[in-house]
């Protein structure tokens, strides 16, 4: 299995450097044949390792491939760890990427870049496989940073483009701030643990309980364990975006649509929900951090899906809705219900993808037009877009029956459930979100496909469907987002279907609390439409339906009367220019004024060249001396005289 | 060692009569045999021992006891292998930019070659000054010909910066001799001193150090000499001249005044972790891509005294020499990594300044429009500069940041902001220069690397990465030896006072 699993990584891989590297030799269609033929292996292999270890009960894999480095005494190696989670995580990663990499022939078609972009693709499915499986946080980091760099590159693909290259800089400069946390997360661990190696860190997090670290000399101690989960949190607010660190993704939309599905919906960015789960055992003995997990979580699910209201650029709605989305699972991890993160995290990949992908076709349908104001009754010219965009809603707003009602149905459960600190807060946040959530996403949906078209004559007449290439995908993807819920809901949230995988102390287990009460996916459903989540969704689609259908006009008439909260809406709550103005003009600002006056001021004009224009002055005075005058030398030396007579005298004396 | 001296001296001297090509290429193949030479030293190598190797020893001067006395441990070879490495580069890269007396400057390369190569073996302490003061004169001679038009004003920076350091260091090692009895390293090693006197060693050999590596504050003269240093000066100079410092600390400052750098250990992470955020922040506002360059390095080469400095405090909180071995480890691999990062971005600065004589960012925007290779390459460099795993840079400031944290939260914490700061300086620059629309008619006009050039910078892009995927040969070269070092410090000197 350690072959299989090493082959699994290694075709995107050789996909990346076969198109990447000798991209003009081998040409577009050699490029995306080989590219899609590595990944859709890499799928394949991934879902024989899933049977294995899932029906099968094949024990999980841990194994070491190779030492990296020998330092200290410790060994730091790069291996895979391969249980239930992994494998969830492969499926999803190589399934959805496999899905973009289709669907990107057809997206990219007239696309300059075409190779590269392959390359990129299949070089981030290498590296956010290589994060997923690997058995140590070495590892771990080096795909965290390396989903980061593709990242990167790829929402600066287009690198002519202004706001292209501000926003890939803006990821990258976001997420080092989380993976400073992170680092010293890490380093927390190798301190107190003396390993890298899960295995043997999960081993000894128990004994490590009560001991404490002092911050300050005289101030309180902290508990270690809270100090590395917090480290380590940071390093997962970043990767996935949650408040303050969410800046980055609405950016992020810059780049080609086909990787705002595949890394910044679908895989990338759940990085840090992973993380946290693989961590369970690590974040399972410390209260705290889960209380700060699932506040930080409760503020991105609600703020930033209300953001999603006021935007009209139809990848930026979706994109607010992925913030939000990944607040839900945050709440998840800290609620201790890590199995409905994971599982929320796994349906959410398929419709937000799906969502993504979409968006994509309706933009190109429009042209690369994105605003929404400019779109309308698509649905008869391009009628599968339309479908399935409707299934991705219909998940994305937990409708009953479709993949995210379970998943966010458990979310919600188990959160009011929880006796996590802050619980409370959490449950209400989540619960307004659900009607937010519906809000927007049928906003999106009538104002793109339904009502008057608005776009202008020339686009409405070329609009047509997209290609097979573009809608098999969205179709592939679509069933998914239907069925993925009914087939997981027992096994993933109140089955043992992730075995040892997932830590949880027996008085946090909520999800166990729920299975009590679970009989089966169907009675679930059936209970699930008389709670108020499902009446919540159900009235944000009617006030959309309202809002967008029946009376056009009437939200800009709302939000004309609440012109301040508006206003602070459309400023994204102000984030973005207290960043720019703070961390950006601050960083520059300091760092000017420290080379002007540390460095040019003070260290070369005072020290350097001052000492040198000392010696200067002093040696100009001695050269005044050695006037060659007589009368100077005669002068000099009677004045001499005088003194050493003077202090014979004075000696005489006394 | 002689090889390229005697080689260099031999392109000078017939080099005025031959063509111009010829001369270039004696002066490739000689600095390439070194390197293979270099590589036989490595094949041989044993890892398994800390004394010293392929010891050569006569006597030169008797009076006073100063033998030639060579040898190399797990520390000094991979600094040589660097050595060696980075000059075949950097005549390969002097191709076509130097047009003017280049059988000059290639033979000034390669015995500068040779003396740091000397400097890196010398096993007598007066044998080592008298390299460490012979290399400023290649090196003075190369900013000072080719340099920019500010050149004078920076090589005397240059000479007086480093002359005024390696005169308290002459002094110390004549003090110390007085004490040793001779001017052998191991002599000195076991000479027995007090606190005091340690003190006033450490003070001298750091001024001799700190200016070299460089350590903030004596730092300003680096970036003037870069700036106005020939591409090939810069290279060496970054590649391997910085590494001096570092290596004078290992083999002077900690084995002889193992107490003195213990008690002023605080100092010089103070003055480390100065460096690597100070001057991160500084390197922000550069607008000259050599100045930003450098300033980046002197914050990288602030892991290196880091690292080793660190080992005291860690040893204090664990009480445990592995934890801190990993510190000066982890340092040393810094010196080697940011000998290929830094010598491959100077490298591609030289790139560009040959096709438009500019090193100023805002005359560029766009690049990777004409250059669509050189800015693949760049960018792997800037990424490695900013510490990207898989890449040589993130391996030494690892290891540095994690045992960090031993020794206190706080130091973990400043030392990470490079995570942030690095990024930001490399990548905000990166985005200026190659980013973005073609923003003057002289990019448009730019035509991309050659294949001498590709071959450069492949050549130091698979370095880079082999060391990031891959760097335990690196580290089980030094391991013994480090090992030794640290006995040696962990060894108090004074018969006095207790430490």
């Amino acid at each position: 299995m350690k072959e299989l699993c090493l082959a699994i990584v290694l075709a995107p891989l050789a996909g990346a450097i076969a198109a990447g590297l000798f991209g003009r030799l081998i040409g577009r269609a050699g490029a995306h044949w080989i590219t899609i033929l590595c990944v859709g292996f890499s799928c394949a292999l991934s879902c024989m390792v899933f049977r294995d270890i899932v029906f099968n009960g094949a024990p999980p894999l841990n194994v070491a491939l190779y030492t990296w480095m020998q330092s200290g005494g410790v060994n730091f190696q790069i291996g895979f760890l391969i249980d239930q989670l992994t494998v969830t995580m492969m499926v999803v990663v190589s399934f959805v990427s496999w899905m973009v990499h289709i669907y990107t022939v057809g997206y990219m078609h007239d696309d300059p870049g075409y190779q590269r972009f392959f390359a990129y693709i299949s070089l981030f499915t290498f590296s956010m496989l290589m994060l997923v499986m690997s058995n140590n946080f070495l590892q771990l980091f080096f795909g965290w940073e390396a989903v980061g760099l593709v990242s990167y590159l790829l929402i600066g693909f287009w690198y002519t483009r202004d706001t292209a290259i501000y926003a890939n800089l803006k990821a990258f400069l976001v997420n080092r701030v989380g993976d400073f946390g992170f680092l010293l997360g890490i380093a927390a661990v190798l301190t107190y643990f003396g390993s890298l190696d899960y295995a043997e860190v999960f081993a000894k997090a128990p004994t490590l309980v009560d001991t404490t670290l002092r911050i300050w000399p005289s101030s309180t101690s902290w508990s270690v364990l809270t100090f590395t989960c917090l480290c380590l949190f940071v390093g997962a607010m970043g990767k996935s975006a949650q408040v303050p660190l969410h800046v980055w993704l609405p950016d992020s939309m810059e780049g080609p649509t086909p990787i705002s599905a595949l890394i910044h919906a679908a895989t990338m960015v759940t990085a840090g929900i992973f993380m946290v789960a693989r961590m369970s055992p690590l974040f399972e003995l410390s209260t705290t951090a889960l209380s700060v997990v699932l506040l930080i979580g409760a503020t991105t699910a609600f703020f930033m899906g209300l953001l999603g209201l006021v935007q009209n650029d139809i990848k930026r709605v979706v994109a607010y809705s992925t913030l939000s989305q990944l607040g839900y699972m945050t709440v998840a991890l800290g609620a201790s219900a890590y199995a409905a993160a994971i599982f929320h995290l796994f349906t959410h990949a398929f419709f937000k993808a799906l969502l993504f992908l979409a968006a994509g076709s309706v933009i190109m349908g429009m042209h690369h037009e994105q605003d929404m104001r400019k779109m309308g009754g698509l649905w008869r010219r391009m009628p599968i877009t339309w479908l399935t965009s409707m299934v991705g809603s219909l998940a994305l707003i937990g409708f009953p029956g479709t993949s995210g009602f379970f998943s966010k149905d458990g979310i919600l459960e188990a959160v009011k459930l929880s006796h996590t600190p802050g619980a409370e807060i959490a449950y209400w946040a989540c619960l307004s979100g659900v009607f937010i959530t519906a809000l927007y996403s049928f906003r999106l949906v009538f104002m793109v496909f339904h009502g008057k078209p608005r776009m202008d004559h020339h686009t409405a007449e070329h609009l047509h469907e997209s290609p097979a290439v573009v809608w098999i995908p969205l179709v592939v993807l679509a069933v998914p987002s239907l069925v993925a819920g009914l087939a997981g809901v027992g096994p993933m949230l109140f089955g043992d279907y992730f075995g040892k995988s997932i830590f949880v102390l027996p008085a946090h287990n909520v999800l166990h609390q729920m299975a009590e009460e679970f009989h089966g996916a169907v009675p679930f459903i059936t209970e699930g439409m008389t709670q108020p989540p499902f009446l919540l969704a159900m009235s944000g689609v009617v006030v959309a339906w309202f809002l967008y259908l029946v009376q056009p006009t009437l939200p800009g008439k709302i939000a004309a009367a609440f012109r301040p909260i508006h206003a602070i809406l459309l400023d994204k709550y102000g984030f973005d220019r207290f960043n720019d103005w703070f961390f950006a003009g601050g960083a520059r600002g300091t760092g000017s004024k420290l080379w002007r006056w540390g460095d040019v001021a003070l260290i070369d004009g005072l020290l350097v060249n001052g000492s040198g224009r000392l010696v200067g002055w002093f040696s100009g005075v001695m050269r005044g001396v050695q006037s060659g005058y007589l009368y100077h030398y005669a002068f000099a030396m009677i004045i001499g005289l005088l003194a050493l007579l003077g202090v014979f005298v004075h000696h005489l004396f006394t | 060692m002689w090889l390229p001296i005697m080689g260099g001296l031999w392109v000078i001297f017939a080099g005025s009569r031959v063509r111009d090509r010829a001369v270039k290429q004696d002066a490739f193949f000689i600095s390439l045999l070194t390197f293979a030479v270099s590589l036989l030293l490595y094949r041989y190598f044993d890892p398994t021992t800390a004394e010293m190797q392929f010891v050569e020893r006569s006597e030169w001067i008797a009076a006073y006891k100063i033998y030639y006395h060579l040898g190399i441990d797990g520390i000094a070879l991979p600094l040589i292998l660097l050595t060696t490495f980075t000059t075949v580069l950097v005549i390969l890269a002097g191709w076509r930019s130097v047009e003017d007396r280049s059988h000059l400057y290639m033979g000034a390369f390669l015995i500068l070659e040779g003396l740091m190569n000397a400097v890196f073996s010398a096993l007598d302490a007066m044998l080592f000054y008298v390299f460490w003061e012979a290399m400023l004169i290649p090196m003075f001679l190369i900013i000072g010909i080719w340099g920019g038009p500010r050149r004078v004003y920076a090589t005397i920076k240059f000479f007086l910066y480093t002359f005024l350091g390696s005169v308290c260091m002459l002094v110390a090692l004549l003090y110390l001799y007085t004490q040793a009895g001779s001017f052998a390293l191991r002599d000195m090693y076991e000479a027995v001193l007090t606190l005091n006197e340690q003190r006033w060693i450490f003070v001298a050999f750091l001024l001799a150090f700190a200016v070299k590596v460089p350590m903030w504050p004596v730092h300003t003269w680096l970036p003037d000499a870069h700036v106005e240093a020939p591409t090939g000066g810069s290279v060496v100079l970054a590649a391997v001249m910085l590494k001096m410092g570092g290596y004078g600390f290992l083999r002077f400052s900690l084995p002889i005044t193992p107490d003195a750098a213990a008690s002023l250990g605080w100092l010089m992470i103070a003055l480390s972790l100065i460096a690597v955020v100070y001057i991160g922040f500084v390197a922000l506002a550069q607008q000259d891509m050599k100045k930003l360059i450098a300033y980046s390095s002197i914050s990288h080469m602030g892991f290196v005294t880091l690292g080793f400095f660190m080992v005291f405090q860690i040893y204090g909180a664990t009480g445990n020499w592995h934890d801190a071995a990993m510190g000066m480890e982890g340092a040393i691999v810094q010196m080697i990594s940011h000998g290929f990062i830094s010598g491959a971005m100077f490298l591609c600065v030289g790139v560009l300044y040959d096709r438009m004589h500019s090193r100023m960012i805002q005359d560029y925007g766009g690049v990777a429009n004409t250059m669509p290779k050189f800015a693949a390459f760049f960018l792997l460099f800037s990424m490695a500069n900013a510490g990207l795993p898989a890449t040589s840079g993130f391996v030494g400031e690892f290891m540095v940041i994690l045992s960090s944290f031993k020794a206190n939260v706080w130091y973990a914490f400043l030392a990470a902001t490079t995570l942030i700061l690095g990024a930001a300086y490399t990548l905000w620059m990166y985005k200026r220069v190659a980013f973005g629309e073609i923003r003057n008619p002289h990019v448009a006009e730019l035509t991309d690397i050659n294949g001498r050039e590709t071959l450069i910078l492949a050549t130091l892009a698979v370095a880079v990465l082999a060391l990031g995927i891959w760097p335990a040969p690196l580290l089980d070269t030094m391991h013994v030896s480090v090992d030794h070092l640290l006995q040696q410090v962990a060894q108090s000197k004074t018969s006095i006072e207790a430490y």
